[in-house]
């Protein structure tokens, strides 16, 4: 696999288009802040959801056999799979039961991790995704680069372009008003005719038995109420204890992911329509895994809101596809590394440890301090990608010893000063590249200290 | 088979116990008033009326929706274009306006709550072209702890909160009204 850093230069390349990205991830999160600060226990709201987290993780089996048990009395079937292979024969075998061909499916990142449509269509199945950011990637063959904007990397020429070719829209029309009532009308036709609807799960009640789904499009909904069978598939960490508790989820989640103060549909799904069938399939994939792991196992409280993403300086200036994992981001950066730590350890080392990530988190996830744990198992275990192997055995030298560190620090501000800028942005230093470095103060705070202490 | 893997999984994995906290009801300095919910609504696009100022139900809907359209509804105070209980839900795919009466309205974010049992069909609030929801003054409460301590969720199949007209920003964050679902969402206040 090429390097986040490798990707991430590739990126770079387009100035306008970096900024353009990072422009429009940073109006989102100006958004979530100003919907947060519309709220004043804000932070206790983050501080519940983080210990309702904590607290049903600590009780996990209990609850999703608790879940299970209420679903089968609402009628619904409940199938466990506990990796991909198993989640995507599950979901295969229940639409071969139903004779399901034409599927439809909203947003659901679970499957994406599972690769279920690519598998599905190897079964000679038909997907259509419904999400409209989805469709577009899905029509352009490409991965989502954001889990809540997927196509948010796209240009409204580019979607124009894909649309025209596929859709038979008007050649160089750009319109989003007009693209989109195109989509509507070709994906309103999916939902009339398709056999079964999948979708993911936001979150699951252990005290109902039932789902919530939330999106803005509404193409959830007009999927599983249309379609006769209808599949949620979940991640074993979807589950909250009580129907009380989505009174916290629900005033945190759109807030954070969009600034909206709800999403536009939360729907409940306990029982199958009438003449319907409901299942629940809920999975594992490497997530007991995560559970074990006493530093990382926070990451499971995620709620995919995408906050830190939209916050984070080197995703907004570097695309979600740079990361080459299903979730990217500086979750992504924590979660991917726990399934397969030697293909993504340079993952943990595309972040600045800033920390804005964990300041923005509705479940108050310590992101930023577990990207520096993995950095140090990387280390350990000798993954560490190349770039950064070198300048941190020499930054473990100087660190470790004072007198060094302090003629590190005084050639560098001699350096950043003086030094003239082909030498400072140039290809071997990476930090130079779309980011111009903040002037050296001409003395060090150490230096500061010692004569402004003497002075006093 | 793997049911017993991953709760075994889980076993050996899971922290100590931790606490579950009590959730406050985090009481609004403000009362859930009409005004709130309405200016909070109208920012996600919808749009709030008093049917009095209309002088009924019906007439309100006629009035904000033109006369040669279709109406589908399971009210019995306005004519329904199309007979919910003999109807499959594909057939209400040409359907203009669904009216629907709905139990609860959320004055923090605009939201309303409405049942399987209020709109015979599930699908019905979500293949209309418009979408109207008919909802009683006295049933506003502040936020979402409140809504969810006032209902269950359990009570019918399907329940859902709407928040707004169908919508989406996916093309380069450019806000469309009229993504999947209903294009334009009026709340009738009764
Ligand atoms: S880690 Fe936190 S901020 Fe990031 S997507 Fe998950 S819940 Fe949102």
């Amino acid at each position: 696999m090429k390097e986040h850093a490798t990707k991430a230069a590739a990126f770079i390349q387009d100035e306008a288009r970096t900024n353009w990205h990072d422009e429009s991830l940073w109006f989102v999160r100006s958004k979530r802040d100003k919907a947060a600060h519309g709220i004043p226990e804000w932070e206790q709201l983050r501080e519940l959801a983080s210990q309702i987290k904590d607290h049903t993780l600590s009780h996990l089996d209990e609850y999703l056999e608790a879940f299970e048990a209420k679903a089968k009395e609402n009628g619904v079937t409940v199938h466990w799979a506990a990796d991909a292979a198993e989640h995507n024969r599950i979901v295969h075998s229940i639409l071969q039961e139903h004779n399901a061909r034409r599927i439809v499916k909203s947003k659901s990142m679970l499957t994406e991790e599972c690769g279920l449509n690519e598998y599905l269509e190897e079964q000679d199945m038909e997907v259509i995704d419904t999400d409209l950011g989805e469709r577009i990637i899905q029509l352009k063959e490409e991965p989502p680069s954001h889990i809540v904007m997927p196509a948010i990397h796209l240009k409204k020429e580019e979607v124009g372009e894909l649309f025209h070719q596929k859709l038979q829209t008007k050649k160089g029309a750009t319109d989003p008003q007009y693209l989109t009532e195109a989509a509507r009308q070709h994906l309103r036709q999916s939902f009339l005719q398709a056999d079964a609807a999948i979708t993911g799960v936001n979150f699951a009640i252990a005290e109902t038995g039932g789902v919530v789904v939330c999106t803005n499009e509404g193409n959830a909904d007009m999927g599983t109420h249309l379609a006769p069978l209808q599949i949620h598939c979940m991640g074993i960490e979807k589950i909250l204890p009580k129907a009380e508790h989505l009174g916290v989820f629900t005033r945190l989640l759109a807030r954070s992911a969009t600034g909206q103060p709800s999403t536009i549909f939360t729907s409940h799904h306990h029982k199958a329509k009438e003449g319907g069938a409901m299942h629940i399939v809920i999975v594992d994939n490497g997530r007991t895994t995560q559970l074990g792991r006493p530093d990382f196992r926070n990451s499971l409280k995620c709620i995919r809101c995408g906050a830190c993403m939209n916050t984070c300086p080197i995703y907004r200036r570097s695309g979600g596809h740079s990361y080459d994992s299903t979730v990217p981001g500086p979750i992504g950066s924590i979660l991917t590394p726990g399934i397969d730590l030697k293909k993504y350890s340079g993952l943990p080392f595309a972040s600045t440890l800033c920390g804005s990530c964990s300041d923005v988190c509705p479940v108050k996830i310590d992101i930023h301090e577990q990207l520096y744990k993995w950095r140090q198992i990387i280390a350990e275990e000798g993954h560490l990608p190349t770039a950064k192997k070198q300048s941190m055995v020499m930054a473990g030298k100087v660190l470790s010893r004072p007198g060094w560190y302090k003629m590190a620090g005084k050639s560098a501000r001699w350096v950043t000063r003086w030094l003239p800028r082909p030498l400072i942005y140039n290809p071997l230093n990476t930090w130079g590249k779309a980011r111009e470095l903040p002037e050296a103060p001409k003395e060090s705070f150490q230096e500061w200290y010692r004569k402004n202490r003497s002075a006093s | 088979m793997s049911k017993a893997h991953i709760l075994k999984a889980i076993q050996a994995a899971k922290p100590v116990p931790c606490p579950l906290p009590v959730v406050p009801v985090f009481e609004a300095e403000t009362p859930p008033t009409r005004e709130i919910f309405g200016s909070v609504a109208a920012q996600s696009g919808s749009r709030v009326v008093r049917a009095e100022d209309f002088v009924g139900l019906a007439t309100a809907v006629r009035t904000i929706y033109p006369k040669d359209i279709s109406i589908a509804t399971p009210l019995r105070a306005i004519q329904s274009d199309i007979d919910l209980q003999q109807a499959s839900p594909a057939d209400l795919n040409g359907v203009d306006v669904a009216v629907i009466p709905a139990q609860l309205g959320v004055a923090e974010n605009g939201a309303v709550w409405v049942t399987e049992a209020d709109c015979v069909h599930r699908v019905l609030p979500f293949i209309a072209q418009h979408l109207v929801l008919v909802l009683p003054e006295d049933r506003i409460v502040r936020n979402m702890h409140e809504a969810y301590a006032q209902i269950k969720i359990d009570d019918t199949g399907f329940g859902v909160f709407i928040a707004g007209p169908s919508k989406t920003a996916d093309i380069e964050q450019s806000l469309v009204i009229g993504a999947q679902g209903a294009r334009s969402l009026t709340i009738i206040l009764i």
